[in-house]
């Protein structure tokens, strides 16, 4: 009987890296401006390692690579990875297959945020701390606390059920808020909307620099928290007589998975269906322990989108698809495997 | 020494008193089954114990006050074995037994060597080694309720509770599991509460039976001064046959056409 799976952990986490490697070398190389693969790669080894290279590229193409690419991978990589992360804990937390980072209310909130800051031209959604993204974390964090405070109102035990339908309700209502405002501001619904799409493009290294720490203290946290996700899996009660305070840890959990949902929908946008597709398919290839699929979905969740952005920007190049229908193209399909596989 | 002490233990539910001014004592190493008809409270007082359900009154295990215990350290003081677990799809035996650590570990912390050689060897004596990496969904009933009792011992508490642990088995499994408890009782002294529905095997088990009706005890002692046929008959309502053989009581329900179709459940029904 082998008790200490240690090589088989160690395995899947170089696996995970070099899968991230994998699909960030792709979307380096590939882009609608023609420089050479290789001297991109030179480049960026250049920049990112202590070593020094000479990549042959003029001072635009370096601009190019510095500033566009290398940028927007990285931003990627910590917004795929933060939003399967929460994704899976979120699905850990309410014991539901179903449930996003956005079930409790996340988008709704963001998106009436960034609405609202839209309308009063506070910022265009790039930069660092622009006002669309700051109103966007502030309208996210207000939802889920919204969210909280109803959903344990009439229920002190803070039952996952309560919470789910507390966020359907803020949902709803921020929704409706959302679109009354769009509504009586037209002018402003095709900048809004395209926001709603979510897109990775930045303002060089502003975007990733501002979600880097929160980013991998929250990823981190949550890596960790596996094992606490697994112990929830068995119900509340049979949790709390194994020892877990169940409502702290429902907590907790929450809090962190939201801010770091909130952080990436700042400077991201609405990205949907990485945070419900990404624990799905490490869930089916590599089994149903939380100590599995939160790590995994960190590198695949990160991977995930580097390729779906890769493929917004050259499937219709010159033009830019939003990133958001790129994922939910795959997600779409993906739901349909979810139910077969459920109903057998 | 007393492992379990429970004074004056009352618990409501929406104005409901499922238990009344319960009082018990549980000597350390000894085995005390809870019976009693359904609704009597047997389950409500386990997880008054366990630290589930709100009850008034002082409850203590090994002498300390369960009242000021977080559930961390309650956790290591009492073991509960569900009725009807809920089992992870596809969780395999070794990571179910090992969830039973968790009032050893910090929430952010993972097993370390000690808390995996101890669920080894858990899982060894249980005879379970050899499916360790199997998923507990896919086991036979009597391999996963020694599962679900596995993780129970991982916690290394002074009391083990089992609410119906035989509940949905056959007789083979049945015995399996009990046999595996009186082991665990006798060899390691291990203190058990159990709830059963089965008096026969109840008295054959256990040291000490506590018969509760309505949340009040109403017996408590050895299987021949619990189970009579004045007490089944008061409490059940049921009319039975109890005999002795050796030194197990034997408890048989009347053949149908010894109980009349208008027959007057109750206590005072002369038969």
């Amino acid at each position: 009987m082998n008790l200490h799976p240690a090589s088989t952990r160690v395995s899947w986490l170089v696996g995970g890296v070099l899968v991230v490697l994998a699909a960030s070398v792709l979307s380096l190389i590939i882009g609608p401006t023609d420089i050479p693969r290789s001297a991109v790669l030179v480049e960026s080894a250049h920049r990112l390692t202590p070593f020094s290279f000479d990549s042959g590229l003029s001072e635009t193409q370096r601009a190019i690579v510095w500033n566009l690419r290398l940028p927007r991978v990285a931003l990627g990589i910590l917004v795929g990875a933060a939003l399967a992360t929460s994704g899976a804990t979120y699905q850990g937390v309410f014991r539901n297959p179903l449930a996003d980072p956005y079930l409790l209310g996340v988008a709704a909130g963001g998106g009436l945020g960034a609405t609202i800051a839209f309308i009063n031209e506070w910022g265009d959604g790039r930069g660092l701390f622009d006002g669309v993204q700051i109103a966007a974390f502030v309208g996210a964090l207000a939802s889920v606390a919204l969210t909280w405070t109803m959903g344990v109102l009439g229920d002190n035990s803070r039952s996952s059920t309560s919470l789910i339908l507390a966020g359907v309700a803020v949902a709803s209502f921020f929704t409706a808020a959302q679109t009354f405002l769009q509504q009586r501001n037209t002018q402003d619904i095709r900048i809004i909307y395209t926001w709603f799409l979510g897109g990775l493009s930045s303002n060089g290294w502003d975007e990733p620099l501002q979600l880097m720490p929160v980013a991998i203290v929250c990823v981190l946290v949550l890596a960790a928290a596996g094992r606490t996700l697994d112990v929830l899996s068995v119900g509340d009660e049979e949790a709390t007589m194994l020892g877990l305070s169940v409502g702290r840890s429902r907590i907790v959990l929450v809090v962190v998975a939201s801010l770091l949902t909130a952080s990436a929908v700042a400077v991201s946008g609405l990205i949907s269906f990485v945070g419900l597709i990404v624990p799905h398919t490490v869930r089916l290839a590599f089994g149903s322990s939380f100590r599995v699929i939160v790590p995994l979905s960190i590198f695949v969740g990160a991977a995930f989108l580097v390729l779906c952005d890769l493929a917004a920007r050259t499937l219709l190049t010159p033009a830019e698809l939003p990133i958001g229908v790129v994922t939910a193209f795959f997600g779409a399909p993906f739901f349909i495997v979810i139910l077969r596989t459920a109903t057998r | 020494m007393t492992d379990v002490a429970v004074r004056g233990a009352s618990v409501s539910v929406k104005k409901t008193r499922l238990l009344q001014e319960l009082d018990l004592d549980v000597r350390s190493g000894t085995w005390l089954s809870v019976i009693g008809p359904n609704g009597a409270g047997k389950s409500t007082l386990l997880r008054a114990i366990a630290g589930t359900i709100r009850a008034s009154g002082d409850i203590r295990i090994g002498g300390e006050s369960m009242s000021g215990c977080s559930t961390r350290e309650r956790a290591r003081k009492v073991a509960f074995v569900p009725q009807s677990p809920i089992i992870p799809p596809a969780m395999r035996v070794l990571d179910y037994v090992l969830l039973g650590r968790t009032a050893h570990l910090h929430p952010l912390a993972s097993e370390q060597q000690h808390d995996r050689d101890l669920v080894s060897g858990i899982l060894d004596d249980l005879d379970l080694g050899d499916l360790a990496a199997r998923a507990v969904s896919t086991l036979s009933g009597g391999e996963r309720q020694r599962s679900i009792i596995a993780r129970a011992l991982a916690q290394q508490a002074d009391v083990l509770l089992l609410d119906e642990p035989t509940t949905a088995l056959d007789l083979g499994h049945q015995q399996e599991v009990f046999h595996l408890l009186r082991t665990l009782n006798r060899d390691r002294g291990q203190t058990i509460i159990s709830t059963m529905h089965d008096l026969t095997l109840a008295g054959q088990y256990a040291d000490t039976l506590l018969l509760l009706a309505h949340g009040e005890v109403v017996a408590v002692g050895s299987a021949a001064e619990v189970l009579t046929e004045a007490n089944i008959e008061a409490h059940y309502g049921a009319r039975v046959h109890v005999t002795t053989h050796g030194d197990s009581v034997v408890v048989a329900p009347h053949p149908p056409d010894h109980h009349p179709a208008d027959h007057n459940h109750g206590a005072n029904h002369d038969s």
